[in-house]
């Protein structure tokens, strides 16, 4: 069972119901659950979507875009039928916030995905799991169930007349079907390739109907911005990055977990106080603020908030939550190969720049890394890397550039010593650290 | 008789249970093909991979022919078109499990299997391979032992792991007597 973490400065509103038994729908009642979505019910979906978009609630996927204004974004008239899709494929390294939300609080996901339907007129919501997450699939069939008995889920959801259908779905292994059109093909039974936009999923998505997708934290978070009203959730976070996230903090701190904390809350502190700081006493090296895809921070430039904006200033992404702390005894070619080999075992193929440049970055830093790199390689890599931006149906091609160039760029010195054979001079043991620049 | 109403019972490659519940599958979506992964992968939990009779009676069942199964198939990596273990080791190297070890793990394993990267132990027990992130990087190293996490791993925890699915009645005898 994964071990839960505490700290005096989290504001625990997704993560409230952690460890408490909310997966029993009693329970679940008992600490305030399935009253959002009676409220939502009593005022209706234009004011569902202007409480979303007061609330500065932005996508916990990733790409930190507005719920309120993708809700809006729907057709209220259209001739397919509509759907929410809730996308659990989470797969993004460095991120494990949704796999606790679907152990510890499954009817919030249910919730959240009824008020998204209302919002947008949908009867129907598809909530999708990674296929590695059969325990938690479990968990949420039997909540399903659960909302079912009660009349929460159905043709008469809590007596209003509405009707509501929730179907629950497992992948088989895919990082790329976290990515909103290759989900969509993936629950159509087919190969998760991405699809090209536009048209977007709003207007043309699951079935060719207009469909919602957002991130399980984002849906689990919906109940929670509309019993505290938008108002107030907008104010714990900062302008423009409303409320709270989970943050999942790994790597070489001490104290590694998922953390609930305010939009905003300082990088330093959060790596320093809240995670107990590096690991055996040793020094910072470098941190990954938002994922694996999210270019790396050096240890001057993480005295930083932790919102969207903040983080795009320092020339990163807040990405998905997951903070990976790297400590002074590890080779950050030996990273970057291990995480572009992870883009390259994972990149669909449907785009040429993806599916060659990822494979093309692996080989050289797999020759790299072994000591038979050229000064030339260094700036090959970098060439490849920026011509892949851009140049791709889906993110997983900037995905994996984006990442790569940053380690490039700062870590040059370190590419550097591992050029003419030498073996690697780093992450051993005892052997003296060279200085970055 | 059309094949996908066929007596599931005698004709199926699943067993009664499962022919059911695949019956139950194909109505459950707006569109039958939504069924083909999950049927995919409940098939392999029960057979141990996609054998060339599991594809045909998915592609009957789904209604699509075999090539596009398999088309689909071969994009997911959980999918497999040979058998593993019996219980499959799973070791999450990716960055958050290598920070903390997780190739050290993942050794251990091979080297008290007496196997290589996705070999079968010679008794059909065990395989071992190394996966891409699991989701459990507050928790690393993680492991999956086909759908069961063990987290916070170390490589002296390898042995302990294999005995526990080694001798699963002797687990639960120790369990007894530690409730009584």
């Amino acid at each position: 069972m994964p071990r839960l973490v505490s700290h005096p400065d989290e504001v625990k509103l997704v993560s409230r119901r952690f460890g408490m038994g909310a997966t029993n729908i009693d329970r679940y009642l008992e600490l305030g659950g399935y009253e959002a979505v009676k409220k939502c019910l009593a005022q209706g979906p234009e004011w569902i979507v202007e409480e979303m978009k007061a609330s500065g609630l932005r996508g916990r996927g990733g790409a930190g875009f507005s719920t309120g204004m993708k809700w809006s974004f729907v057709p209220k008239q259209s001739a397919k039928p509509k759907y929410i899709l809730v996308n659990g494929d989470e797969s993004e390294p460095g991120t494990c916030k949704d796999h606790l939300i679907f152990l510890h609080d499954p009817h919030a996901v249910i919730e959240g995905t009824i008020i998204a339907g209302l919002a947008v007129g949908a009867k129907m919501g598809f909530i999708y799991l990674r296929g590695e997450y059969r325990y938690l699939l479990e968990i949420m069939e039997r909540a399903v169930a659960d909302a079912y008995d009660r009349g929460f889920l159905g043709k008469n959801i809590f007596g209003s007349g509405s009707e509501f259908q929730i179907i629950t779905q497992t992948g088989a292994g895919a990082y790329e079907v976290g990515e909103e059109s290759a989900l969509m093909e993936s629950l159509e039974g087919k190969r998760g390739v991405p699809r090209i936009k536009p048209p977007f999923p709003a207007v043309v998505g699951l079935y060719g109907g207009p469909t919602v997708i957002n991130n399980a934290e984002t849906i689990a978070t919906v109940p929670q911005v509309i019993t505290m009203g938008a108002q107030a959730y907008a104010a714990l976070g900062t302008p423009r990055n409303g409320g709270t996230r989970l943050f999942c903090i790994s790597g070489h701190v001490e104290r590694p977990g998922v953390y609930e904390l305010p939009m905003g809350y300082n990088l330093k502190k959060m790596i320093y106080e809240m995670a107990g700081g590096i690991r055996g006493g040793r020094n910072l090296k470098a941190v990954v603020p938002g994922g694996s895809s999210t270019p790396v921070l050096l240890p001057e430039e993480i005295d930083i908030g932790m919102d969207f904006d903040q983080v795009g200033k320092a020339g990163s992404m807040l990405g998905s939550g997951g903070v990976v702390v790297i400590d002074d005894q590890t080779c950050i070619v030996e990273f970057a190969l291990r995480t572009i080999s992870f883009y390259a075992h994972e990149s669909c193929g449907w785009c040429i720049p993806c599916r060659e440049g990822t494979d093309w970055l692996k080989k050289s830093l797999t020759r790299f890394h072994a000591g038979f790199g050229t000064e030339a390689d260094i700036g090959n890599m970098q060439y490849l890397a920026e011509n892949m931006l851009g140049r791709t149906f889906c993110p997983l091609g900037d995905a994996a550039a984006m990442p790569t160039i940053a380690f490039l760029k700062k870590f040059r010195k370190e590419f550097e010593d591992h050029l003419n054979g030498k073996p690697c001079p780093y992450a051993q043991e005892g052997v003296p650290q060279l200085t970055v620049v | 008789m059309s094949p996908e109403n066929k007596n599931s019972e005698t004709m199926s490659v699943f067993s009664p249970a499962l022919a059911k519940r695949f019956d139950a599958l194909v109505e459950k979506y707006p569109v039958k093909r939504s069924a083909l992964i999950p049927m995919l992968l409940y098939a392999q939990d029960e057979v141990g991979y996609l054998s060339d009779a599991v594809v045909a009676e998915v592609a009957l069942r789904i209604g699509i022919t075999e090539l596009e199964v398999r088309n689909v198939a071969t994009y997911y990596s959980m999918l497999r078109f040979k058998p593993a273990g019996k219980f499959n080791i799973q070791v999450c190297t990716n960055i958050s499990c290598m920070l903390r070890g997780a190739y050290e793990v993942y050794e251990r394993f091979q080297e008290e299997l007496g196997v290589g990267p996705k070999g079968v132990t010679s008794d059909g027990l065990f395989s071992v391979e190394e996966v891409e992130c699991i989701g459990a990087c507050c928790w690393a190293p993680a492991i999956q032992v086909n759908y069961d996490f063990h987290d916070e791993l170390k490589p002296d925890l390898v042995s302990g792991i294999l005995d526990r699915y080694r001798n699963p009645n002797q687990d639960q005898k120790k369990n007894k007597e530690k409730n009584a």
